[in-house]
């Protein structure tokens, strides 16, 4: 079904990735010396998780000349926004300096890359926002990038990949999400991977398919570790979105959790309330892919859900999960399709109820979205 | 002593084939009479070798009596020691007409030292014999093999395969590598040439990674969660890996490890199967079908939605035919046969699930 | 049954020593007698998820906490562990507490109307009225 009026919130798409070149202006002196010098700048810095060239990466009708998976603001506007009349884009920028295990170098990269993104794509195409891209392996230079970045309100959400070092409920990330509370951003965890550890408990899996299907579980085991490990009560404002998740997963750990918690209650004893209460209040997801064969499916689904507040329209552009502009499922009502365009990503963005947007370069001022 | 109330419900004539039942070790020497002497020496001096930190222990404790029901301890042994016990408080009052025994503890699954898995393997066989199905027909056994050591497990399963009182092969889906991998195939060639299904109970013992894509997770609540998403990655890999196709007539249990995520992970490997096809080949058919031809899901523990009818809703993508009851005593997460279906199963759906389900696939009478 | 039938003795108050149970059988049910210093309750020995023996938990407190990492005890010795899936129970009421805004909440409006501001667990264990008369404890098993 395609989208049937104007003014939707894509909240999940992906410009090219900024080459190194590109991004050497925004580098201090020292990294631009080391860059250039130990001859980084050659590598594309792209995501084992996302080959340029793999059928998921992107629609063929999407794919540059070159062969690269996004194009620049142009195949941006063409590919993305037109077609489905958004009226406005969240960028997720899929920047491998995540993966460095360098601290300093993977930050001061994150840094160059939201910069670029404010330059380049947010100054320019004032329907565009973006995600903070941080080095969440430091927690404190992940932070310092959001004190840094926060100003700029086109920035909506710190970014965070699902499957990395640690789970990312754990309380050594706190200082992110007391951050992101602060300043009225949300968090957005995206499938991808940084490969510190297998995928699977099992090992790894010998097909890019089988790592990109265990997406799903590592979204199960944040979500739950968001859950146990208390974050929501700790920051009752946080938002957490879960980008590219495939979404029908969810009921069973809606189920699943709150069974067992009612078992377990006393040894995390800060869940106050059932676990599916929590994450219909805190947890969005975007839609795209939305792992459901038909639409009388889907609306079983929705109803095991248990709330029509938690999904948020997504192209995921150019990663090929639909046709043609058939980008929303059959079988929506109105009124679901109204909330899922438009009045839940309102719902999960402060930054998108603003009056006015100003980047910290005194740049076009935004109309209000309503 | 109290009169147990379900004993009016079980005269009223429910039968079930529990298909998940844990026996234990009354004592640590229980396997020595069944180990050659060189390894009950070294059962005693060095003890198993696991992938953990802590001896004996569980590094997420449990909320209660190790994990048990507190009201299955008998007067000496663990719980799950007493055949006597298990026959009064459950076998007995529960109608169990057949159950499935699930040794998963020293049998060699977990086992670093290959040489050690292979003699724990035969002992355990031996001992489900002699301690419980000898003496209580009504049980079954399951031939539990290292799969880490594929050639051993294959000898193994050919010395147990005449012996019906095996009704399947146990391998742990906490394996070093998917289990789709190729070097596991020779036990599913074993298990499909002496027609036993490969059961795949949860397992909390590691097989070298973590039991999350991102690490260890902190807390019981999230510990006891990971037996899923573990599941859905090893059926993946069954799948992926083209187990199915090069095994048309291997069965695949998946016990204890959810099954209410098994539609949508169904419609998730399906619609990345066509995209990514070229990748795999291999995997001729929608992997859906593959799932709804080879696998088979135990019920528990059974999920609990709100609304309880959603339940069915699941149990009807899965199919009525592919579920089977199980109640895993004398765990603390045990399902209760006379509870266990907050919603209203038809007769006929209950009887498929309860039994006939589980007779036609071990093929009991 | 005349409300004389209905009172039953099942045993003598000093039987029940206070923080233990004790299951009897009345008339083909199971009950547990509890004793909270001094006061006494009794709850079928039924548990209203899943049939366990409910009464033959723990007896414990309730753990309550004013955020992540914090952990005290509250109403020591006044909750009921089933010994099967754990769930907790107020000896006092029966009222499963998977939710212990609400416990605090209903020490608080115990003389107010339960319902509306009260988030509860859905199950209640079944409970019977129980007076102490020359010692010995007598449950009404009309409720």
């Amino acid at each position: 079904m395609k989208v049937p009026f104007a003014g939707a919130i894509d909240c999940d798409l992906h410009p090219a990735m900024p080459g190194a070149a590109a991004l050497l202006p925004y580098l201090a002196d020292y990294w631009r010396d080391q860059l250039v010098n130990r001859h980084i700048d050659k590598y594309s810095f792209v995501l084992t998780s996302y080959p340029p060239h793999s059928p998921l990466s992107a629609r063929p009708d999407w794919r540059q000349p070159s062969g690269a998976p996004a194009g620049d603001l142009d195949a941006i506007r063409r590919h993305a926004l037109d077609p489905f009349r958004s009226r406005i884009g969240i960028c997720n920028v899929l920047h491998g300096a995540v993966a460095l295990f360098n601290e300093d170098m993977a930050a001061a990269l994150c840094a160059a890359v939201n910069d670029w993104t404010a330059r380049e794509l947010l100054d320019r195409e004032p329907r565009l926002r973006a995600s903070i891209l941080v080095p969440t392996h430091s927690p404190a230079l992940a932070v310092d990038e959001i004190e840094r970045v926060a100003a700029d309100r086109r920035f909506v959400q710190v970014l965070l990949f699902a499957m990395g070092d640690m789970l990312l409920g754990r309380r050594l990330y706190w200082p992110i999400y007391a951050a992101a509370e602060k300043h009225g951003l949300a968090i957005a965890i995206h499938a991808g991977s940084t490969y510190r550890h297998a995928p699977t408990p099992s090992g790894w899996p010998a097909h890019r398919v089988e790592d990109y299907i265990a997406q799903s579980t590592a979204f199960e085991s944040q979500l739950l570790s968001f859950l146990a490990e208390g974050v929501f009560q700790k920051f009752p404002a946080l938002k957490l979105v879960l980008s590219e998740s495939g979404v029908t997963w969810l009921p069973t750990l809606l189920w699943r959790t709150s069974k067992t918690w009612r078992g377990v209650r006393p040894e995390v004893p800060w869940i106050d309330r059932p676990p599916g209460e929590i994450v219909r209040e805190h947890v969005r997801l975007t839609l795209q892919p939305l792992d459901a064969p038909d639409g009388e499916t889907l609306a079983r689904t929705l109803e095991h859900i248990g709330s029509d507040r938690m999904l948020l329209f997504s192209t995921d552009y150019p990663h090929w999960h639909f046709d043609g502009d058939d980008v929303l499922p059959d079988g929506l009502s109105a009124a679901a399709v109204r909330r899922l365009l438009i009045d839940n990503p309102l719902d999960t963005y402060p930054r998108l109820r603003d009056g006015a947007a100003m980047s910290d370069n005194g740049g076009q001022k935004q109309e209000a979205v309503r | 002593m109290n009169v147990p109330l379900r004993h009016a419900a079980a005269s009223a004539g429910l039968t079930i084939v529990d298909c998940d039942i844990h026996p234990a070790y009354r004592t640590p020497q229980d396997l020595h009479p069944f180990l050659p002497a060189r390894w009950r020496e070294h059962m005693t001096t060095f003890g198993e070798h696991l992938r953990q930190g802590l001896s004996g222990q569980l590094a997420w404790p449990r909320m209660m009596a190790a994990g048990m029901r507190l009201d299955s301890f008998p007067e000496q042994g663990p719980p799950g020691s007493d055949l006597k016990l298990m026959q009064t408080q459950h076998l007995d009052p529960n109608g169990v007409e057949y159950g499935m025994l699930m040794q998963l503890s020293r049998g060699g699954m977990e086992e670093r030292n290959l040489d050690f898995a292979a003699a724990l393997s035969g002992a355990v066989n031996d001992w489900q014999l002699e301690a419980f199905v000898k003496p209580e027909p009504r049980l079954r056994a399951g031939i539990v093999v290292p799969q880490e050591d594929a050639a051993f497990a294959v000898s193994e399963i050919e010395r147990r395969a005449d012996d019906r009182r095996f009704a399947q092969i146990l391998i742990s889906p906490r394996s070093s590598d998917p289990l789709g991998h190729r070097r596991y195939w020779p036990i599913y060639e074993a298990a499909q040439r002496c027609d036993r299904p490969i059961a795949l109970h949860v397992q909390g013992f590691s097989g070298g990674h973590a039991s999350t894509p991102s690490g260890w997770p902190t807390y019981y609540l999230q510990e006891h969660y990971a037996a899923t998403t573990g599941m859905q990655n090893t059926l993946t890999s069954l799948v992926f890996e083209g187990v199915f196709e090069r095994f048309p007539g291997l069965k695949v249990v998946l016990i204890e490890g959810g099954f209410a995520w098994a539609p949508a992970l169904a419609w998730r490997m399906d619609k990345h199967w066509e995209r990514m096809r070229q990748e795999v080949p291999h995997v001729k058919r929608p992997p859906s079908e593959y799932v709804r031809e080879h696998c088979w899901f135990t019920t528990q523990p059974i999920e609990e939605p709100e609304t309880p009818a959603h339940l069915a809703d699941i149990i009807g993508w899965i199919g009525w035919d592919r579920l089977m009851f199980s109640t895993d005593y004398p765990h603390w997460d045990f399902d209760d046969p006379q509870h266990v279906f907050k919603f209203q199963p038809t007769e006929e759906q209950k009887q498929k699930i309860f039994r006939d389900n589980a007779k036609a696939l071990y093929g009991l009478q | 049954m005349t409300r004389r039938e209905t009172r039953q003795v099942v045993a003598r108050a000093s039987d029940v020593k206070p923080g233990t149970a004790r299951v009897v059988t009345v008339k083909g049910r199971d009950i547990g007698i509890f004793n909270l210093d001094g006061e006494f309750f009794a709850l079928a020995n039924r548990c209203p998820h899943a049939g366990g023996p409910l009464c033959q938990g723990r007896i414990v407190a309730l753990v309550q906490s004013d955020g992540p990492g914090h952990y005290r005890l509250a109403r020591q010795q006044e909750f009921l562990r089933c010994p099967w899936h754990g769930w907790e129970f107020d000896i006092r009421t029966g009222q499963s507490w998977c939710d212990p805004n609400s416990t605090r909440a209903r020490q608080f409006a115990i003389t107010v109307e339960p319902g509306a501001q009260l988030v509860k667990g859905p199950y209640v264990a079944e409970t019977f009225p129980v007076s102490v008369e020359e010692d010995y404890l007598v449950i009404d098993l009309a409720g």
